[in-house]
């Protein structure tokens, strides 16, 4: 792994993610080797790098998703804000509502579009109708949907666009007014002008959040990244300011892989 | 032989097989209808038995069918269908729920006379619930557990895992995702196994045979620790039992379970396609 001082300047700041020493496997197999890297807020950090390099499960692992799966093994700790997610005691539910994530396809749950939007704040329990129409208003509108379905809030959420859902899932997440936003490939199934349309959104969200991003294509990587780090089988290979990262790369396999000699 | 004459004859074939399927169908129900149709009127459907059965009405049977119907689904269906969200969303894969589908599957395999005694030694007896209503529908819903589990499993487990991810991913608890979406998603489903449990239930005689039912009870039963007249048990009863029986009150009789049976599978192929036009895919 290659240390640097730039990463000083983007990690100046206290990190709103910390990862140290995560080690991850799947039925004995390794996911993740000694994986360190801090995470800041409010910029887009990208994580990339040819499939399984172990990306979609470190980002499962800050929300504890992977809870849901069996036979597994894990060691090293993963802090938001400075607190041991893993420590016992942890309460997941409020842990994964400061951390949404948004998943490769478009999920819309099962109801309308305005069911989906307020899924998340329904369960944690809000029930005033006023706060509840706010939120589905200020959620759509921070991803870019507000102005093409507002007359339509009751319709079936699988009558919308694939991208439209894309969207509405952003949405669905940015409804529990979340600190940390992880996006797995978000804009693998959609067209250019639709991923043009997410990507804008991405920008204005990291004014507010700490975005996290896997991208699905190094160009994708390149236009939207502050900080990026790159993934080979479970390794953090490289990291650093997006521009630089990607213009004069210092691994080998890092350079090998934007340059398009593999992946 | 060129193809398409061989594919017509593979046609006409397999056609046959499937006419074979439903002839014996067309032919039990016809039959029935068709004799038992003269002894249906108002009378034999709304009043009790008399001379020796032979005259008079079902009511006590079809009343004692329903009662032991709905006995066994208050408590087979929360049990079944609870069991089933156990299985499929909360147990893992250890020996113990390896030991309880094991034990599903061996319970649907048990024949319907052995849980007939089985329900006389543990609820008649035992339990001293009597030769009752409540036995005979404890009995009967043990008899159906296995249908009601496996088919609800089944149909939990057909709602996309993402759903219960992005539940998940959202904050929600297992149980908040069972409750909102996979439930209601895998709802006609599992009514579908409901209904067709209770469907083999209501028309099954063994067990019933020493846990509920009275050879000859004209009145309706009052309580739960009553017997009662069930339809499968005096259809059984009239047609070897009784000498002399006229051969339309047979037929009616059957006609009149197989009609409380059909309607009960209409009822729930209307729910089933209803809940499935309100789904949204």
């Amino acid at each position: 792994m290659v240390i640097e001082p730039e990463n000083a300047s983007v990690n100046a700041a206290f990190p709103k993610i910390r990862i140290e020493g995560l080690s991850y496997w799947y039925s004995g197999k390794s996911c993740l080797e000694g994986v360190t890297l801090d995470i800041p807020d409010r910029a887009i950090s990208v994580l990339f790098g040819p499939a399984g390099g172990g990306k979609t499960t470190l980002m499962r692992l800050v929300n504890r998703l992977n809870d849901m799966v069996d036979d597994t093994q894990m060691t090293g700790r993963v802090l938001v804000d400075g607190e041991d997610i893993y420590a016992p005691g942890t309460d997941v539910s409020r842990l994964r509502r400061r951390v949404g994530m948004v998943f490769a396809l478009p999920l819309p749950l099962p109801g309308t579009i305005r069911d989906n939007v307020l899924y998340g704040p329904r369960l944690a329990g809000e029930r005033d109708a006023w706060r509840l129409s706010e939120i589905v208003e200020r959620s759509l509108q921070q991803a870019a949907l507000w102005v093409e379905v507002r007359d339509r809030l009751d319709a079936p959420a699988l009558s919308l666009s694939g991208g439209q859902q894309q969207r509405l899932c952003i949405a669905r997440s940015l409804a529990l007014e979340p600190e940390v936003l992880l996006l797995d490939e978000p804009t693998s199934g959609l067209d250019p002008i639709s991923t043009a349309k997410v990507e804008e959104s991405l920008f204005e969200l990291k004014s507010r959040y700490a975005v996290v991003l896997v991208p699905h294509s190094v160009q994708q990587a390149a236009r939207v990244a502050d900080f990026a780090a790159f993934f080979l089988s479970g390794e953090l290979v490289e990291r650093g300011a997006g521009p630089r990262v990607f213009t004069s790369p210092l691994d080998k396999r890092t350079e090998d892989y934007v340059t398009g000699r593999f992946g | 032989m060129n193809r398409s004459l061989v594919q017509s004859l593979g046609f006409a074939l397999l056609g046959l097989l499937a006419l074979v399927v439903v002839a014996p169908i067309l032919l039990v129900i016809g039959t029935i209808v068709a004799r038992g149709i003269v002894a249906i009127n108002w009378e034999f459907l709304s009043t009790m038995p008399h001379g020796g059965m032979r005259e008079g009405g079902i009511l006590p049977a079809i009343v004692g069918t329903l009662l032991l119907t709905l006995g066994t689904a208050l408590v087979a269906v929360p049990i079944g269908v609870g069991g089933a969200i156990y299985l499929s969303e909360y147990a893992r894969d250890t020996r113990r729920t390896r030991a309880i589908r094991l034990a599903i599957v061996n319970l649907a395999g048990i024949p319907s006379i052995v849980y007939g005694l089985f329900g006389l030694g543990m609820f008649v007896l035992f339990f001293r619930f009597g030769t009752s209503i409540l036995a005979g529908s404890l009995t009967l819903a043990i008899m159906t557990l296995p249908v009601i589990i496996s088919t609800a499993e089944e149909a939990l487990r057909a709602v996309p895992q993402e759903f219960r991810t992005v539940s998940a991913s959202l904050g929600g608890s297992r149980w908040q995702a069972v409750q909102n979406i996979v439930l209601p998603q895998a709802l006609p489903g599992i009514i579908t196994g409901v209904i067709l449990g209770l469907l083999r239930a209501a028309g099954e005689t063994a067990p019933i045979l020493f846990t509920v039912a009275a050879f000859y009870l004209p009145r309706l039963p009052s309580s739960p620790l009553d017997q009662t007249m069930a339809l499968p048990y005096h259809l059984y009863v009239i047609s070897t039992q009784v000498p002399g029986m006229p051969l339309s009150v047979q037929y009616g009789t059957a006609l009149v379970l197989l009609a409380l049976v059909l309607s009960l599978n209409v009822v729930a192929t209307v729910i089933r396609s209803y809940f499935r036009r309100k789904r949204p895919w």
